[in-house]
């Protein structure tokens, strides 16, 4: 297993994510002789996934049985431990479009954060492209490489522990895109452009207020980024459910009964026995997200 | 690490290159070729003097179609106000305000005055340009820009500028897939380098060349295709490398039932007839494409050197064409079955990491056919332009098993004008981007096949009575 590569059964070392429910996921680190405990009973590392396939059905002590499924950025990104607040897969979805992201780029980002970004980007990036993120927060870039190395992608990354705003990135005149997750995203703005390659490349921040993105916005256009527009998504769940509507009763309707009593006219699906419909339709959940941040894009032009 | 940091070579634009032409928020793609008529936007150019230039360059369109690398952009401030008014309190809609007539601004447009100087032209003979706000006067000209600029620029493609182009120009082509939907598609697939993915689409290609860009040419991508040719338009507006297809694929989707049967045959000529005909070795196809090549030729050959009249020779010219024809086909029939043989290959181990599906077919038997070529734990995404047919997908899901972590969902796109002091949503949305349904793969429960009706949902409650009774 790797975070950038499918492989089919359960090894030793390991991250697999423990499937309880929908809304329920859990990273485990597969060690021989180690336990897991779920709401379900105990799973036991060297019998019930070692050497089993990913996606297989794992019954645990208590009968109760949970999937093990393959990590994916997706699946880290719902049962990751937050650090800091985190994008979600929406959000990260566009990003990675609108960056231009594919195998082979060079991607700078700050803040890390939980790293629920990065594990998307270096996914998308390998395996010949490399990400240079910047977290300020000395315990955070630990924490991060910990993990990168656990999963098996630390080869794509350099984590560097510095100020983004007034240390830049690190780098010069190497990056095809970055990415800015940070409070004063204008204050980094003139490091985004020295950080990324001369021939130009994308840029992107991400901020919940409209005052950060004012200040962005006028920041990218005064260092000369071209092709600057702010926008946001929003995910809407429709929960898929079967409804029953009652149907009133409108008492006996005599202009029916006068009618001759057809043949085979008469459906008896209409039977007057019929009291409610019963269909398949959606429901919203009673709450969304209803703002996660704006994404403000523009383009390095050639310098 | 900047290794190729001086060399602009591949940044350079190509005669052959596929590119996007730009302007404002209008795209459209073509392949630079010399001395052709290009039409965009009203007007007509050739890309001639496109070549040689780097990406992304904004020209200017002079007469005969001729395009001159823009000025600095000079003249752009050269509009910016000196005097505004505060107010429109003052401000009549009498028609009269514009001095100049329809017929003045296309004599000026004849004398072949760039599109910059038209807008001074208008802002000099506007009598009430001066007591307009500051606002409203960089919105006068912003307008006038649309309509005279005539600056065209040059992007080298992209997945985001092709999704945009094809949601801005055909959304009908691509089943109104909007080009959020088309992120959320390509994520939540975790489509990546290396992967063995599925794609069943009737989106002009547009998916897949999208699933190609994030493949980089590392993996396999299998284009299960409806009817007879699969469609390929939009990945050629990709302008990928040439060895990005050798990593594509196709197989029509009428040969997945005799796939999964075991019955396919992919030795047979004629693929109508195959399913009649038995199953033979794939190997041994290779043999007797082999004799055929040869044989037909040397006949020619011996025939060509008896021959002696004109009207022997024409006629056998006739018979040597005919020959070649057949001949011909028969190298691409063999090419074809090849092909479907290699495919087929890939699909047999049912180990495929990722499928997509975008089209206007119903999805749910799609889905469910093609569900089976994947390995256990991967993901799948199915769009569908309406909701309907995707609650019937996840409830055959449910009721068949072999997956979880459904989810019917779409996502709503919201843009900004950022201004100062005149920042708002857009006034214009779009409506709907469409709606997708994702989930994953696992193992087939084989102990009790389709016992479980609504296989998960009610399993943790069950279990969480037998916890309290334990």
């Amino acid at each position: 297993m790797s975070f950038v590569e499918y492989s089919d059964f359960i090894q030793d070392g390991d991250v697999a994510i423990v499937y309880l429910s929908h809304d329920s996921m859990m990273p485990v680190k597969v060690q021989q002789g180690a336990q897991t405990q779920t709401r379900y009973g105990v799973i036991r590392h060297s019998s019930d996934l070692i050497g089993k396939r990913y996606g297989s059905k794992v019954t645990c002590s208590k009968g109760g049985w949970v999937h093990v499924l393959h990590p994916t950025p997706e699946l880290w990104t719902v049962s990751l431990p937050h650090r800091t607040q985190i994008l979600y897969t929406t959000d990260i979805a566009t990003i990675t479009m609108m960056l231009e992201l594919k195998p082979g780029s060079v991607v700078c980002e700050s803040g890390t954060g939980s790293g629920s970004l990065s594990h998307a980007i270096l996914r998308t990036i390998a395996p010949t492209g490399h990400l240079h993120t910047v977290e300020f927060h000395q315990q955070r870039a630990e924490k991060v490489v910990e993990e990168f190395r656990e999963h098996r992608v630390d080869h794509l990354v350099t984590v560097r522990n510095q100020d983004v705003c007034k240390d830049g990135f690190g780098v010069a005149g190497v990056a095809d895109a970055v990415f800015l997750d940070i409070p004063c995203p204008w204050e980094a703005v003139r490091h985004a452009k020295a950080a990324m390659k001369k021939q130009g490349g994308r840029v992107c921040s991400f901020s919940p207020c409209i005052e950060q993105v004012q200040r962005t916005c006028e920041a990218l256009a005064d260092e000369g980024f071209e092709e600057i527009s702010t926008l946001e998504v929003l995910l809407r769940v429709h929960d898929v459910r079967t409804v029953s509507l009652p149907l009133p009763d409108f008492g006996p309707d005599p202009s029916a009964k006068t009618q001759p009593d057809g043949l085979e006219k008469t459906p008896s699906t209409s039977a007057p026995n019929q009291t409610a419909v019963t269909l398949k339709t959606t429901t919203p959940p009673r709450e969304i997200p209803g703002h996660t941040g704006y994404l403000t894009f523009a383009t390095k032009p050639r310098t | 690490m900047a290794d190729n940091g001086d060399d602009d070579s591949e940044y350079r634009i190509k005669d052959g290159d596929h590119v996007v032409l730009k302007r404002g928020d209008i795209f459209k793609a073509v392949q630079i070729q010399l001395k052709k008529k290009v039409i965009f936007e009203k007007q007509w150019f050739f890309l001639d003097n496109a070549v040689g230039h780097l990406y992304s360059t904004t020209f200017e369109i002079v007469s005969g179609g001729i395009l001159q690398l823009q000025k600095l952009k000079d003249a752009e401030s050269s509009a910016d106000a000196k005097e505004a008014g505060t107010d429109n309190r003052n401000i009549v809609d009498d028609g009269k305000s514009q001095k100049l007539t329809r017929d003045d601004i296309e004599a000026l447009k004849e004398q072949g005055l760039k599109g910059q100087e038209i807008i001074q032209q208008l802002i000099d003979n506007s009598s009430t340009f001066k007591d307009k706000t500051e606002y409203a006067q960089h919105k006068y000209i912003k307008k006038k820009k649309k309509k005279y600029e005539n600056t065209v620029t040059i992007l080298k493609p992209s997945c985001r500028i092709l999704a945009m182009m094809y949601h801005g120009r055909e959304p009908s082509k691509i089943c109104h897939l909007r080009y959020d939907s088309l992120a959320q598609m390509l994520t939540l697939a975790n489509i990546h380098a290396g992967s063995k993915v599925l794609v069943f689409e009737t989106c002009a290609g547009l998916l897949l060349g999208a699933c190609m860009e994030r493949m980089g040419g590392y993996g396999s991508v299998i284009q299960m295709y409806p009817g007879g040719e699969p469609v390929r338009a939009g990945v050629e507006s990709f302008g990928f490398p040439a060895h990005f297809h050798d990593m594509l694929h196709g197989f029509p989707i009428c040969h997945v039932n005799a796939l999964l049967a075991g019955t396919l045959d992919t030795t047979s000529k004629d693929p109508s007839a195959d399913s009649k005909q038995p199953i033979m070795a794939a190997e041994k196809q290779n043999q007797p494409g082999a004799e055929e090549q040869g044989s037909p030729e040397t006949q020619s050959m011996e025939t060509s050197s008896g021959a002696d009249s004109s009207h022997d020779q024409e006629k056998e010219q006739k018979e040597k064409r005919k020959e070649a024809k057949t001949q011909e086909k028969k190298v691409k029939l063999e090419e074809k079955r090849k092909k479907l043989a290699a495919a087929a290959a890939l699909l047999e181990p049912r180990n495929a990491d990722g499928l997509v599906i975008a089209s206007r077919f119903h999805p749910c038997p799609v889905l469910m056919g093609l569900l089976k070529f994947l390995s256990p734990s991967r993901p799948f995404v199915v769009y569908s332009q309406y909701k309907e047919p995707l609650i019937e997908c996840y409830t055959k899901l449910k009721e068949h098993g072999g997956a979880v972590s459904l989810r019917l969902t779409d996502t709503w796109l919201r843009r900004y004008q950022v201004l100062p002091n005149r920042t708002h949503p857009l006034l214009l949305m779009s409506g709907g981007g469409g709606y997708l349904l994702s989930g994953t793969t696992v193992a087939m429960d084989h102990a009790k096949p389709a016992v479980c009706l609504r296989a998960e949902e009610p399993a943790p409650k069950r279990l969480k009575l037998t916890d309290t009774e334990g």
